[in-house]
């Protein structure tokens, strides 16, 4: 009966009736000075719609639901908004925190979970109605709560996240939704910044800000516990500022290498998945931010931090060379390959456009305006783990 | 006629500042810019904290330009606040720290 109320109250919530469309070659681009999405289409490369009123997305992100119909959106005021993207329009709009990083939907698409700052922690939520399902301090040490940051969705019904000022990773198991298991692992490292999960949900890495290397657990071996990798790749040099903290969510893997960027040194790692070893580094223009492999594996795309921050590098995944700078102009902050990677969109804030490249050519394709663009996120994330 | 007289305004309340540090036109553009989406990717574009602490007046009481000029050229030393003398000039860190003193948000 609940269950009846419950899907009533969403007709009424988000009852509009819109013209038969698939939803795969949609997406959102944040316009973060805004609080306004740009609901965008791949199909012909044009922007369709706006919706406004999403608060303040200074660091926004956004999971979709299993249909694609539905996009959760993360803003920096602790907003969690659930937007209905065919009919462009907000469906519900929470207010859950004081400040938040980020979030993820379950493997069954029924949860979604939050992370933030202030108060730190992660809550839980009904994806439909965003009731709150389950409320998780980051507590550690003597009572004080940590701000939490890189989570992630695992199989099984887990969310996996870091704890900034805590040094831990936590498991959070919500197969019962009842009763939250927690399962913590401390001393993983000095501040975790960021955090990525590999595609097949097996590995979750975070980098660390506070020191050399990365933390990785290995999710088919928990009792194995946090292993360290890399942990001397930036040992003895100086380490330059990072005006920018780099992102590890796009996982690029190809050919059984992964590649991460360095913090504080103008470098792209290159680790060999079969032992977790430095298999090489590849000096690049700048603070790597973003680094993100085409779907295919066969290139990966660098974005960077101040004062480069008006260019992108390709690097060539079989001879681990660069083999292409743009420069599409001052502010590119993120950028998301269509789905099957021939083309890529490029948010380019300080000139408020976004701008489409074919990935073979590197020519430009289209320009698309949007206000201070940030974050671009295409449907096809629903249906990956970790995005 | 909006953009005429936001550019006035702009002009007028940059007048003194200008004056003062000898910072152009575009430099403070670009600073005002650079404080709001670049300072903001930690501190929030309404300055109200993120993994850098808020910067808004109320959390800045007591706090000179002086000092907050510093702290922006040195950065803080075990925090993730980097040294932002490569990037901007004494005189260009103290526009920025008199910018939030006084309350800075897009």
């Amino acid at each position: 009966m609940n269950r009846i109320l419950a899907a009533l109250a969403m007709l009424l919530l988000c009852e509009a009736a819109v013209a038969a469309r698939g939803t795969g070659d949609l997406g959102v681009v944040i316009e973060r000075s805004s609080g306004s999405l740009r609901i965008v289409e791949t199909s012909g490369n044009t922007g369709i719609a706006r919706v406004e009123g999403l608060g303040d997305l200074s660091h926004a992100s956004v999971v979709y639901s299993r249909d694609e119909r539905f996009a959760y959106v993360f803003g920096r005021d602790g907003g969690l908004t659930r937007v209905d993207i065919l009919a462009a329009e907000i469906c519900q709009r929470r207010l859950q925190a004081g400040n938040s990083i980020g979030g993820a939907i379950s493997q069954d698409g029924r949860l979604v979970a939050v992370s933030n700052y202030e108060p730190g922690g992660v809550r839980v939520f009904d994806a439909e109605t965003l009731d709150l399902v389950a409320d998780i301090p980051a507590t550690h040490g003597d009572g004080r709560r940590s701000k939490v940051v890189g989570l992630v969705d695992a199989p099984g019904q887990r969310f996996v996240f870091s704890l900034w000022d805590a040094g831990e990773i936590w498991v959070l198991d919500m197969s019962d939704r009842e009763h939250p298991g927690i399962t913590k692992f401390r001393d993983v490292g000095r501040n975790p910044y960021d955090a990525l999960i590999t595609g097949d949900g097996r590995y979750y890495i975070a980098g660390l800000f506070g020191e050399d290397g990365l933390a990785m657990l290995d999710l088919w071996n928990p009792g194995l516990g946090v292993r360290r990798i890399l942990p001397d790749y930036g040992k003895g040099a100086r380490k330059l500022p990072v005006y920018k903290m780099p992102h590890l969510e796009g996982w690029a893997v190809a050919g059984g290498l992964a590649f991460v960027p360095a913090v504080g040194s103008h470098e792209v790692l290159v680790i060999d998945m079969q032992d977790w070893t430095l298999a090489g580094r590849i000096p690049v223009l700048g603070q790597p931010v973003f680094v993100m492999a085409r779907p295919d594996g066969r290139q990966v795309w660098v974005n960077f931090a101040l004062p480069d921050n008006d260019s992108i590098q390709v690097i060539d995944t079989q001879t681990l060379a660069v083999v292409r700078r743009l420069r599409p102009g001052k502010g590119v902050l993120h950028m998301e390959f269509e789905p099957r990677g021939e083309q890529v969109w490029l948010s380019v804030r300080d000139e408020n456009r976004v701008e489409v490249y074919d990935t073979s050519s590197f020519e430009r394709l289209a320009t698309i305006p949007a206000i201070n663009p940030s974050g671009i996120f295409f449907t096809v994330r629903a249906h990956r783990t970790g995005l | 006629m909006a953009r005429a007289c936001g550019f006035l305004l702009s002009l007028l309340l940059s007048l003194p500042i200008q004056a003062a540090d000898g910072i152009g036109d575009a430099r403070q553009r670009e600073l005002a810019n650079l404080l709001i989406q670049d300072c903001g990717s930690c501190h929030g574009l309404r300055m109200k904290g993120g993994l850098g602490p808020a910067l808004q007046p109320k959390n800045l009481a007591g706090k000179s330009a002086e000092y907050l000029s510093g702290v922006i050229l040195e950065g803080r030393v075990g925090s993730a606040m980097p040294a932002w003398n490569a990037i901007l000039t004494p005189v260009e860190a103290r526009w920025i720290a008199e910018r939030l003193l006084r309350g800075a948000a897009p």
